[in-house]
This record gives structure tokens, C-alpha cells and sequence, in this order.
């Protein structure tokens, strides 16, 4: 019942994608010039202007996405196009270019296009693969349900430690306090955790997965011979548990969701650079050729 | 007071305030009695600066009160000033207790003493009813409210709150932020609270935000200086009497319903029915000679309406047969019949030849007749299609129709029949195609209006009940039996309701009679280790239980509704007889049995898919029409679903993507599902929310802000939102950064909310507007926003 963008209607725009890159190939190897092939024959300007024309139209998918009301196709396909149309560059770019690159302007507009490509290729692995593992890492929550649950369980922390000396009560106040997700992109993008805690007599130290917190709570549940203390010690240390797994959804769901997103800053500035290089390279063989 | 007044108003809302003004300004002696210390307690209460409509615009206020649409207390401003200028003789603190006497002998009492005679009684106290007091000693003191408008006014107080519903939590949790609150409960839980509320007050409790008492009731309530606060409070718990110095308490109990006390008046209602409206005269005279009814308790809820008949009432207690205001209305209504008749001579026609409208009261007539539209469609024209959505009552005052119930089955039904009986009780799309005969006069009556009428003439329901089995099984089971033979088997037939949940019937009991699913819906469920699993879903129109009935054997599954659902039942003996009736049934019926069958073994010993279907009936789909459900395993989290939503609708997300329940990667979100019988559409004054053939239900611009189908929604797809001014093109917004961009929203300070703007419903309308389709679904990059309907419930769940 559900496609995604790659079946959509049956992979439509796969095989349209692949009978024009064939027929360039075809016509390509069957095509026998006096000159060596390149931009400046027939067959590189045509393939050249139909490479042209499908970057802009490729460039153009954001401004469809933004167009809520078009009637022209649905979003859904032109991402489908986009994605085999897109992938198609490669080949009637590079026959286009009848295989000559050098250190100039023309390969400059080339490469881009190929990093924007790629950084494609990336974004469309990322669309199918993390949907679902975001989905499944939450269970269905969202990201305020997790921080709400992490907030009710400080709450009933604080509750239990409240009877256990002021010691342990900063202490793992401290823990609560100085719990961090996220951050920067590298911090962001790995999942890695920069929490703190104020430590009885070290200060602080880094409270990575609230291992050193629980340490703590549990080297004291293994000492105390108090009963009452004792209880309280071990539904802490039960509830600092669930909280270290909690938040260890919550930086999987940053780091997944960042994922996700991380290749369109460079897939979306690559294509404008693309766009810019491109308008050089049409310039320039109109002018200088 | 001492002495007979001519004309005694109980009620000073806008109906009582325009009826005194009229008694004032023409010198009859008059008194208008309110039970609170302010006029108009309902839109009182209405939030601060909430704008008042002036619905319905066509109809002319009469009143020498003025009211034009404003701000609430621009509204209240100007009717305390009339009560002033006409010098109305008003009361406050006034509430009347009881009701004796008859017409130029009333006798009122007054906060259960003071006596007050009067010759003619006008009640307009609308139907919020009077909030229900503790009921213990004391229960008068001055620190015990019964409502709570700004629970920030109070802090650092000592409070306690009774009551166990959803105010009284929400007042307990409120105050509990700035205030020591204890929250007394009569029973050993919350039962009567929503989810959400049940849930906060549970962890508020835990959390020791606020300290309950459970299983306790109020003893008394003691006045005087207890540890410097006004007051005390005894309570009954389970482990003895606690006493409790405070500094207010708060009483959520509810209300006493309106119609307790109006029938203590001796006023009748036809029936039990909670929405049923009293009978009244032309005149709003109830059956209580001299007693006038006027307002939301005669079942006007409008505030124009109410006003011209509290004008129109003073009239004809004076003798003056004046016409009513709507009386132009009317006029214009029915300038398009070809009949050279005065209006009421026309409503007087009508009643006479349509005989379901014969025994309605000429009150209610008449306004049935002021919702109603008048059609003459030419000879063959379509009056509407077969599986359009519309749900409005015709009635033939003239000519003729072709009702096309099958492909051999067509009817011609004459004048003062009436048909769309089918998709007025079911909300189900249209089962026949209508086609006008030749002179053609309809009367087209809007389902709520026709609702009001079953609720409150039992006669109507009846005869509506009857047909409906008639014509369904005739369409059903039997399309070339003449109706006359099928009435013994549709008197055997009978109406079954069920709650959500409830057994239709069990897997294992002895097979007796099929179900025709008349409203709602309902899952076919098998159990395997001792575990029900679903297997089936089916909508309204359909029938279930014909299987064990055909082999007479037992029930090989167990149904059960999954929302409020109606059946019609044959037994088998009569089921027999109509198989008898209608050889050719028993060969469509196998058909039905044989494609039931495969759908069973496609679903067959799936737990996985079983889980799935009751996931989505958990949900409430099983009302849905078409429900926007998203695949998890798709969305990559971009909003533009959301974006789309609100771009194409003036600014404002009618779907929030990212709340709803989620199962096996299938997520809905909360958005319209397009419910079968909208509970959208119950209650609203204005009659703003529509259903279009093609099934969207929407909200028209005559909305009034009341908020009542936000309430009536039971899954939170409908909300107030203020009217976002247009967004600049998006090359302005390019070039020259003018206003938000495509897919960003206005900030809240630029979104104008002034006195003279109104928060509207705004709900899902699946882009009836747009040519393409579901904004939604249509800007979603990956394809995992989808619009199915319940038909595609099982694909889903077995491409799963």
C-alpha cells in the first residue's frame, strides 16, 4: 500500500532514467565525427544542453516542494525524478564531456556536480535506512514525549535522594543538572555524551552514560547497613538506570534526525555552486570557443 | 415586592432582557429575576474579550435592546446600559425555586422563601444549569465559590476543592502551583476524568503537589476564625473526621440539569430524551397556560432569536397578535413555490400534505421550515446522487420523484412522501440516486434541524424508524418485493444499540439472527489461544451474522461494535420468510458469504495483522471515512505535510504530525478522519459545519467561535485559531524578505488579535478546494502520507 520514492509507481522514473542514459551510450558509441568527441560536437551540445536543462529543472524540486498548492504531479514523484533523472547526470555529463577533463572551469562545474550527486546518494540511503530506526528507537514517542519522561523520573530521584544526606543529594542533583544532549554537530551527529558531575571530593568529572553517578549510588548501597537507606539507594539507582537509557534514546533520535538532515547542508549549497559553475562553463564556451 | 405584577421574567439573559425592556418601555408592571448577581451568567462566563456573533445575519433583531456582534463586553456594556435606560425593574440574587399556580395566579418563590405573584410567567434561563451546591450546613458561606475564573488570583491560600470531574482537577492543578490545595473525592478514584487529566492529577498526588482525600465526603462547613483563616471544613474520611482551617473552598459537583426544575414547574417534555424541548404554541406558550418559554431552553440557542421572542412573547401576552420577526424570511422562502398563498397559510399546506410534518407543533414547524431550503428541480434533474455524502431530509409537498434504489429497482413515490431517510439516521453516504418527476416542489431540511425533531417528536421517529427498516431491507434483501408484502417483516425487525466495545454477538452461541449495520461499525474477531483477534472490519451498510443463519448453525466469530453503533436484527424465522419471498437472495447472499470467507483466510491466524486492525479501532477509525495515516518506516520527520496544511489554509495547521499513536510503524496523526456521523456537526449554534457530497466535513465562514465542536471532538482535530493575515508572493519574500517565506508561519505578535477579531473552528477539509487534492498527502517528498478509508483497512493490515 505504501511506496517509497525509489517504487514510486513501479520505479517509473528508474527505467525512463535508464533508457535515456542507454540511448546516450548508444548513440555515443555510434556516432563517428571527424573531430574528438566533446562539448563542440552535435552530439555534446545535445547532450550537453539536455544535462543543462535537467540540472536546472533537478535545482527546481525546492521550489515544487514549496509550491503547496501545484497540481503538477505530486511531490512524492518529482522526488522519484529527481533521485533517477538526477543520477542520470552522471552518464550525459561525462559523454558530454567525451572523457576530457583538465584543470579548468568545465571539470570545476563537472565535479561539483558529481558532489552534489553523491552527497545525493547519501541523502537517499538516508531516507530509506533511518525512518524507520527513528521509529523504532522511540517507539513511537517524540523527542518532548522522551524529555517529559526524563523530567518526571528527576523529579522521583530527587524524591528519594532528598532522604539520603546532603552529600549524595548534590551530588546527584548535580548529575541531574549537568546531564547534556547534544551540542555541536560532531557531538550531535556521534551521540557523544558530555555530562558532568559535581563528585564528593573530586569535583567535577565527566558523568559519561551516568556511569559515575550510578557508581557512586551503588558503591553506597554496598555499604550502608541502614534499611530505610537502603531502599531509598536502590530505587535511585534503579531510576538513574531507566534515565541513562532514556537519554541514550533520546541522543540515538538527535543523532538519527541529524543524520538525516547533515547531507542537505552540503547536497543544497553544492547545487547552488553547481548552478553558478555551470553558467561560467556555458559562458565561457560561448564567448571563448 | 408587594402586589400582582403583570409580567414576571426568570432568566436575565439576552431573551429575559429584551422581554423586561419591552414590558418596561410599554409601562407593564414587570419584574426580571436573576438568579446570580449579574445578567447574562452564560456569556458572562465566556472568557475575557471573547467575540460575540451576530448570527444568523439575515434574520432582523426586534428588541429595544440594542446587540450587534463585538466583543463580549462591549455586548454586556450595552445591555446593562438598556436595563438602565428602560428602567427595568430587575432583581439580582433573585433564583427561583419553584413555580405554582396558573395563568393570572403564578405564584414564584424565591431562594426558597420570599413569595412573588405574578399573571404570566416568561422563562428564559437557557440550559447551563444552576451548579450543584455542597448540600451540608454551612454550605452559604462566603468563602465557598462554586467557579473558578482565574486560578492565579490566589496564592499562598489554603484551598480545598470538591468534586472529582475534569473542572475540579483542572482547578486543583492550577491552584496547586501557587496555592496548598487539597482535593476531597467521594470515591476511591478519579473515574469520571479525561485521560490526561487522570493521569496529571494521579502524578500530582504522588509527586506531593497536592494531597487528596479519598473515599471522604463534606460534613459540614464551619464560619469564623480558625488559625487566622475565614473558615473551616470537616471532612468524613475513611479513617475519621479531619478538620481543615482554609481560605476558600472550591466546589466543582457539576449542575442540575435545567429540565428537573422546568418540570417542576409543570411543564412537559415528549420524552427522556436529554435533548428533547418542551412542546410550545406559535406564541411559545408551553403547555402551562400563561407560562412562556423562550431561548436555548425552547431550543433556540441563538442570541438574536432569543431576543426577538422575548420581544415577541410581552407582545402576545398583551393581546397583540404580532408577526414574527423570521415572518420575511419566510416570505422570500417561499416566493419561488407557484402557489399565490400568505405564509402561514403555506406552512398550513405543507403540514397538511406531508403527513410526517402533520402532528409536529406549528412552533417547531415553523422554524423547521426556516432551516429548510425549497426546491423545484426540472423534470430528471438529479436531487442527489447515489453514494454522495450529503444527509439532508426531503419531503415531496408537490409532484413527484424516481427514487433508482438498484439496477431494477426504481420507485416513484408521490406527493407527501419523503425520502434521504437512509443517510439523515445512518450519516452514510447516499444509497439511492433521486431523480425529479415532472412539477417537482421539495422541501429540503438540513439533518440537525431534522435531528432536533426525532429527538423531541416521537411520533417522527417512529414513522422515520419504520421506513428506514422497510427501505433497507426492500434494498438489501429483497429489491422486487412491493413494500406492502416486506411491512410483517419489517415489523419483526429490530433496532439494537450498542456501545463501543459491546458484543453484537459471541463466537459459540447459537446463530439466531444477522445484523444490518445501521450507524457505526463493527470487527469480526476469532479467537486463538484464548486471545481475540480481529479479522475483519465492517462499515455501516453492510450485515454481519449471515453466515451461521444460512448453515443454522453456530456463531463462528465474535462481533463487536468499535464506536456507538446501531443494527437492525431479522431472526432467523423471519429471515426465512423473507428467503421465501425473494428466491434470488439466497444466490447473493452465498456471494457475500463466499468473499467474506476469502477475506477471512487472508487474514487468517495472523495475530500480527489482528493487532493491527485493533490498533486502529483503538483509535477510533472505526467511524472514520478517510483518515490520513503516515508510515513511519517513510517519514523522514520534514513537516511538510504540516507546512502544506497550513499553507493552503489561510496559515493554519489543521494536522499535527507529530502527536497520535503509533503501531508497527503506522502512526496517526491527529488530523480529521471524516467521522461517519460527525460529532462535529451535534452541536453547533450556527449550523456552520457541512458535509460535501464527495464526504469532507467542513466549517463555513459563518462560524461563531463558540468552541463547541473543539469540545465535541473526541479526537482533538478541531481547534480556535485566529485568521493569519495573507502572506506576501514568494519572490517579494525572496527579493525583498517581505513577511514569512513559504512554509514559515506568522510570529504570534504579527497575527492580529484585536477586539474585533475572532478565533474560528478550523479543521481538515482535505482541500475541498483544491483541484489536485490532500495538500498533505501531496507535498509528502517519500510517499509516507496516505488517505485511506476504512475499506483499505484490510489491505494496510495485510500488506503488512
Amino acid at each position: 500500500m505504501y511506496q517509497s520514492f525509489i517504487s514510486y509507481r513501479g520505479g517509473r522514473w528508474f527505467w525512463i532514467s535508464l533508457v535515456l542514459c542507454i540511448g546516450a551510450i548508444g548513440v555515443y558509441a555510434w556516432h563517428d565525427l571527424p573531430q574528438p568527441p566533446g562539448g563542440g560536437t552535435w552530439l555534446g551540445y545535445t547532450l550537453g544542453t539536455i544535462g543543462a536543462l535537467l540540472i536546472l529543472w533537478l535545482t527546481y524540486l525546492g521550489r515544487r516542494k514549496r509550491n503547496y498548492a501545484s497540481k503538477l504531479g505530486t511531490v512524492q514523484g518529482w522526488t522519484s525524478a529527481h533521485v533517477y533523472l538526477g543520477s542520470s547526470l552522471i552518464v550525459i555529463a561525462t559523454l558530454h564531456a567525451g572523457f576530457q577533463f583538465g584543470w579548468n572551469v568545465h571539470t570545476l562545474a563537472y565535479v561539483l556536480m558529481l558532489l552534489v550527486i553523491f552527497s545525493g546518494f547519501f541523502g537517499v540511503w538516508a531516507y530509506l535506512r533511518y525512518p524507520e530506526m527513528l521509529s523504532d528507537n522511540t517507539g513511537g514517542k517524540t523527542r518532548g514525549d522522551l524529555y517529559r519522561e526524563v523530567a518526571e523520573i528527576d523529579k522521583q530521584i530527587m524524591r528519594q535522594v532528598a532522604q539520603l544526606g546532603s552529600d549524595m543529594e548534590t551530588a546527584v542533583a548535580s548529575a541531574l543538572d549537568r546531564t547534556v544532549v547534544g551540542g555541536g554537530v560532531i557531538a550531535q551527529l556521534t551521540a557523544r555524551d558530555d555530562s558532568q558531575v559535581m563528585m564528593p571530593g573530586q569535583g567535577l568529572v565527566a558523568n559519561v552514560r551516568q556511569k559515575p553517578i550510578l557508581d557512586l549510588v551503588v558503591e553506597q548501597l554496598s555499604q550502608t547497613s541502614h534499611r530505610e537507606q537502603a531502599s531509598y539507594l536502590r530505587e535511585a539507582s534503579n531510576l538513574l538506570g531507566a534515565r541513562g537509557r532514556l537519554l541514550d534514546r533520546i541522543r540515538r533520535d538527535v543523532q538519527i534526525q541529524g543524520l538525516l538532515r547533515i547531507w542537505l547542508y552540503f547536497h543544497v549549497p553544492l547545487a547552488f555552486a553547481c548552478v553558478a559553475a555551470l553558467i561560467v562553463h556555458v559562458f565561457a564556451v560561448f564567448v571563448y570557443w | 415586592m408587594s402586589g400582582k405584577i403583570k409580567i414576571a421574567v426568570v432568566g436575565s439573559g439576552p431573551g429575559g432582557i429584551s422581554a423586561a425592556a419591552h414590558a418596561a418601555e410599554l409601562g407593564v408592571p414587570h419584574v426580571l429575576l436573576e438568579a446570580t448577581a449579574k445578567h447574562s451568567d452564560t456569556i458572562q462566563k465566556y472568557q475575557k474579550g471573547k467575540h460575540v456573533m451576530a448570527e444568523p445575519n439575515v434574520l432582523p433583531l426586534r428588541s429595544p435592546v440594542p446587540f450587534e456582534q463585538g466583543s463580549r463586553e462591549a455586548v454586556l456594556d450595552a445591555w446593562e446600559h438598556s436595563l438602565g435606560q428602560h428602567s427595568v425593574n430587575v432583581r439580582y440574587q433573585a433564583r427561583v425555586t419553584a413555580i405554582e399556580g396558573s395563568k393570572g395566579n403564578f405564584t414564584l418563590t424565591i431562594n426558597d422563601g420570599e413569595k412573588l405573584e405574578a399573571e404570566h410567567v416568561i422563562l428564559g434561563i437557557g440550559v447551563q444549569g444552576n451548579p450543584r451546591k455542597l448540600g451540608v450546613d454551612g454550605d452559604d458561606a462566603t468563602f465557598i465559590q462554586y467557579q473558578l475564573d482565574d486560578p492565579d488570583e490566589f496564592r499562598n491560600e489554603t484551598i480545598v476543592v470538591v468534586g472529582a470531574g475534569d473542572a475540579a482537577i483542572e482547578n486543583a492543578l492550577a491552584l496547586a502551583r501557587h496555592n496548598r490545595v487539597y482535593i476531597v473525592n467521594r470515591r476511591d478514584e478519579f473515574a469520571r476524568a479525561k485521560e490526561g487529566n487522570l493521569g496529571a492529577i494521579t502524578a500530582a498526588i504522588a509527586g506531593g503537589d497536592l494531597q487528596c482525600f479519598y473515599s471522604t465526603n463534606v460534613v459540614r462547613v464551619d464560619t469564623g476564625d480558625f488559625d487566622d483563616k475565614p473558615g473551616q471544613i470537616v471532612l468524613g474520611t475513611p479513617s475519621g473526621e479531619v478538620q481543615l482551617a482554609v481560605d476558600r473552598v472550591i466546589a466543582r459537583l457539576g449542575a442540575v440539569p435545567q429540565r428537573k426544575l422546568v418540570e417542576s414547574f409543570g411543564v412537559e417534555f415528549p420524552n427522556e430524551d436529554p435533548s428533547a424541548l418542551p412542546v410550545l404554541t406559535t406564541k411559545y406558550e408551553s403547555n402551562v397556560a400563561g407560562m412562556y418559554i423562550i431561548g436555548a431552553l425552547g431550543g433556540y440557542p441563538l442570541i438574536k432569536q432569543a431576543m426577538n421572542q422575548g420581544y415577541e412573547v410581552v407582545e402576545y401576552i398583551l393581546g397583540n397578535s404580532i408577526k414574527p420577526a423570521d415572518h420575511p424570511l419566510l416570505e422570500q422562502k417561499f416566493a419561488v413555490m407557484p402557489y399565490a398563498l400568505e405564509v402561514d397559510e403555506v406552512l398550513e399546506l405543507m403540514q397538511e400534505r406531508v403527513p410526517i410534518f402533520s402532528r409536529v407543533n406549528p412552533l417547531v414547524f415553523r422554524e423547521l421550515m426556516l432551516d429548510s431550503n425549497i426546491l423545484m428541480p426540472e423534470p430528471g434533474e438529479v436531487v442527489f446522487a447515489k453514494n454522495d455524502y450529503t444527509n439532508t431530509f426531503f419531503t415531496i409537498l408537490d409532484g413527484s420523484v424516481e427514487i433508482e434504489a438498484g439496477p431494477d429497482l426504481t420507485i416513484k413515490s408521490g406527493q407527501g412522501n419523503f425520502f434521504g431517510e437512509m443517510s439523515l439516521l445512518s450519516g452514510r453516504r447516499r444509497s439511492a440516486t433521486v431523480r425529479a418527476g415532472t412539477f417537482c416542489v421539495l422541501i429540503e431540511t438540513p439533518r440537525r434541524t431534522m435531528n432536533k425533531l426525532v429527538n423531541s417528536v416521537d411520533a417522527v421517529k417512529r414513522v422515520l424508524d419504520e421506513t428506514f427498516i422497510l427501505r433497507t431491507i426492500q434494498q438489501r434483501f429483497a429489491p422486487s418485493v412491493p413494500l406492502e408484502d416486506l411491512r410483517p417483516i419489517a415489523k419483526a425487525a429490530k433496532i439494537n444499540h450498542y456501545k463501543p466495545g459491546e458484543v453484537v454477538f459471541q463466537e459459540g452461541d447459537r446463530a439466531d439472527s444477522l445484523h444490518l449495520i445501521r450507524s457505526g461499525s463493527v470487527t469480526v474477531a476469532k479467537s486463538f489461544d484464548s486471545r481475540e483477534i480481529p479479522m475483519a472490519y465492517v462499515a455501516a451498510g453492510n450485515y454481519v451474522g449471515e453466515m451461521g443463519l444460512l448453515g443454522n448453525s453456530d456463531r463462528s466469530a465474535t462481533v463487536r461494535a468499535t464506536v456507538k453503533t446501531e443494527t437492525i436484527s431479522l431472526d432467523s424465522g423471519t429471515f426465512l420468510d423473507l428467503l421465501q419471498k425473494s428466491p434470488e437472495l439466497l444466490e447473493s447472499m452465498r456471494d457475500e458469504v463466499k468473499q467474506r470467507t476469502q477475506q477471512n483466510v487472508r487474514l487468517q491466524a495472523d495475530a500480527a495483522s489482528g493487532d493491527m486492525l485493533s490498533f486502529l479501532m483503538q483509535q477510533g477509525l472505526g467511524e472514520a471515512t478517510d483518515v490520513l495515516l503516515i508510515d513511519k518506516a517513510l517519514c523522514v520527520g520534514c513537516d511538510n505535510c504540516e507546512v502544506a496544511c497550513a499553507e493552503t489554509h489561510g496559515g493554519t495547521s489543521r494536522l499535527n504530525r507529530k502527536a497520535g499513536a503509533v503501531f508497527a510503524h503506522i502512526h496517526v496523526p491527529t488530523s480529521c478522519r471524516h467521522c461517519e456521523d460527525p460529532h462535529c456537526m451535534k452541536d453547533c449554534p450556527p449550523d456552520a459545519i457541512k458535509r460535501s457530497p464527495g464526504g469532507e466535513v467542513f466549517i463555513q465562514d459563518n462560524c461563531i467561535g463558540c468552541g463547541n465542536c473543539e469540545e465535541n471532538c473526541p479526537y482533538g482535530v478541531i481547534h480556535m485559531a485566529y485568521k493569519p493575515p495573507k502572506k506576501p508572493g514568494i519572490w517579494s519574500w525572496l527579493l525583498f524578505g517581505a513577511g514569512p517565506g513559504p512554509g514559515q508561519a506568522y510570529g504570534k505578535e504579527e497575527v492580529p488579535q484585536g477586539p474585533d477579531e475572532q478565533k474560528m473552528a478550523v479543521k481538515c477539509d482535505m482541500c475541498l478546494d483544491l483541484a489536485g487534492g490532500p495538500a498533505c498527502v501531496r507535498a509528502c517528498p517519500t510517499g509516507a502520507a496516505l488517505r485511506l478509508s476504512p475499506e483499505d483497512f484490510v489491505d494496510l493490515v495485510s500488506t503488512r
